[in-house]
């Protein structure tokens, strides 16, 4: 008969607290309390990773709650591969349907707004045009980072309140649509952009020509905000 | 390619700023490898300025070489990184984090048993191969023994680098956290480590706890390294002579000021062994 592999025994028992058979033979009476720090140390770290993927959630809900609801999502969605900075893509749809946070309906747009901040913070690098350059440009390449995201919240408002050192209180109704790209000095930058600025990045993304995303709005604020953070880039590396 | 005989510590992005004002008199940076696997931005662009002044250690921590097979994908995303940066040297571990396609993200205890030896042989063979290079591996820290384990943990490290000719990475805090745990001498324990094989100390700090047959060491990286760490630092110095050493603090990280401190600990007592072999 095929026994099933120890690593497979070991991971069951992380889950359901069961204690491999032979463990800590010397000391027996210990086993379950030495196997415990494994389900500790497997169970905090994940909620510890998610929770600095997701600090403003986690502040929103405080720390004891985030880590009673990361071990649902940790179950439900576990991460897939060891680079943790790409785990927890599902997080924000999994807001939506988790029950104990219904009263808070804004969740998975804040953690949407989060998650898009780390994928800019870890995008591909591109070399910036001269600003003199624009013109000969037909189709501007915007940097990677780059990312509009249309909210069904105020979810802007509600990140820029939930920053260390702010008090939390958001006056903002209604929808936002948040702008995310990587400054020049490659940190984050998150504001709320009106809906025709909005339209009009959205349009140079879909590879539209400067010209065409022009008749959306007038284009010189957009651009001239795009130049300054280094946005517009050489379709080379 | 290897490190120096120096100190070197684990970099975090917090401590980029005060390294570059300081520019410490440091032989190495360690840095996880999984940390630097995005595409671009500000984790590649420290990474890259730290490689223009330092030698560098990259340390996985997520291979699973203990596990039931290795991660095709990110053993070639290592091999990316190593082609990328160059470093002086790579290291992993000897435990498993993955259970199917699922990363567990700690780094888990195996019986050390004939069978699980010919697999971690077959998987450093299988890395040495990828990468293209001579990896060390670290010896854990452990909270719990199986009964199935037939070999001792110093003799199974010794068979692997023997095997495959990798080299060894000797975690002298994760000796004393398992010896303390399992009720064993840490000097028996480095008496029968292969000293000679070993390029690389580590040096962390660990947490306390208490079981009814006495403490329970865990191994946390979170504060200072412990007097009874830097005692065994210092008598494997005296048997190995002065090595590439690295202080990690990874969590509840402090300023530079601390860190570089517990790292010119680590460095003066490298220093002082250096002088007596010169002399």
């Amino acid at each position: 008969m095929l026994r099933p592999d120890f690593t497979t025994v070991f991971r069951a028992g992380l889950a359901n607290g069961t204690v491999p058979a032979g463990t800590s033979p010397d000391l027996p009476q210990e086993a379950a309390q030495r196997f415990a720090v494994y389900r500790n140390n497997v169970a905090h770290s994940l909620s510890q990773a998610l929770a600095r993927r997701f600090p403003v959630i986690e502040r929103l809900v405080g720390s004891q709650f985030f880590a009673a609801m990361a071990r649902e999502f940790i179950a439900a969605h576990p991460p897939i591969s060891p680079v943790l900075q790409e785990w927890g893509g599902a997080f924000p749809k999994f807001l939506e349907g988790f029950a104990p946070v219904g009263g808070l309906p804004y969740l998975p747009a804040v953690a949407g707004l989060e998650w898009a901040r780390g994928l800019a913070y870890h995008a591909a690098d591109a070399v910036p045009i001269a600003p003199e350059d624009l013109h000969r440009i037909e189709r501007p390449r915007l940097h990677p980072s780059v990312r509009v995201l249309r909210c069904n919240h105020p979810a802007v408002s509600i990140w820029q309140a939930n920053q260390p050192g702010q008090d939390g209180r958001v006056s903002a109704r209604g929808h936002e649509i948040a702008l995310i790209w990587r400054k020049p000095d490659l940190s984050v930058g998150t504001m709320s952009i009106p809906p025709l600025q909005a339209a009009l990045i959205e349009a140079l993304l879909d590879g539209a020509t400067l010209e065409a995303a022009a008749l959306v709005t007038d284009p010189v604020p957009v651009l001239g905000l795009l130049l300054r953070e280094n946005l517009i880039c050489t379709t080379g590396v | 390619m290897a490190l120096r005989a120096g100190t070197g510590v684990g970099f975090k992005p917090q401590h980029f700023t005060a390294i570059q004002g300081t520019a410490p008199d440091l032989a190495f940076f360690e840095v996880h490898a999984e940390n630097y696997m995005g595409a671009g931005g500000a984790p590649h662009a420290m990474l890259t300025r730290l490689r223009q002044d330092y030698q560098l250690s990259i340390h996985g921590v997520g291979l699973s070489i203990g596990g039931t097979h290795l991660n095709s994908d990110h053993l070639q995303r290592l091999k990316a990184l190593c082609d990328r940066y160059q470093p002086d040297s790579f290291s992993e571990h000897l435990a498993w984090s993955s259970h199917g396609n699922e990363f567990l993200n700690d780094l888990l205890p195996l019986p050390y048993t004939p069978q699980n030896l010919d697999r971690i042989c077959d998987h450093v063979d299988q890395v040495q191969e990828v990468l293209g290079r001579r990896m060390l591996l670290e010896n854990p820290a452990t909270y719990v023994t199986f009964a199935e384990s037939s070999i001792p943990e110093t003799e199974f490290m010794t068979r692997i680098a023997r095997r495959t000719g990798c080299g060894l990475l000797l975690d002298v805090s994760n000796v004393f956290v398992s010896c303390v745990n399992h009720r064993t001498d840490p000097l028996a324990y480095l008496a029968e480590f292969p000293l000679d094989l070993v390029d690389e100390i580590h040096l962390g700090g660990h947490e306390e706890e208490e079981l009814p047959s006495g403490p329970l060491l865990i191994d946390a990286h979170g504060r200072e390294v412990a007097q009874p760490v830097w005692a065994l630092f210092g008598h494997v110095l005296d048997r190995r002579g002065a090595v590439a050493t690295l202080v990690e603090w990874d969590n509840d990280v402090p300023d530079w000021a601390t860190l570089k401190a517990e790292a010119d600990r680590a460095d003066a007592m490298i220093r002082e062994r250096d002088s007596h072999v010169a002399a």
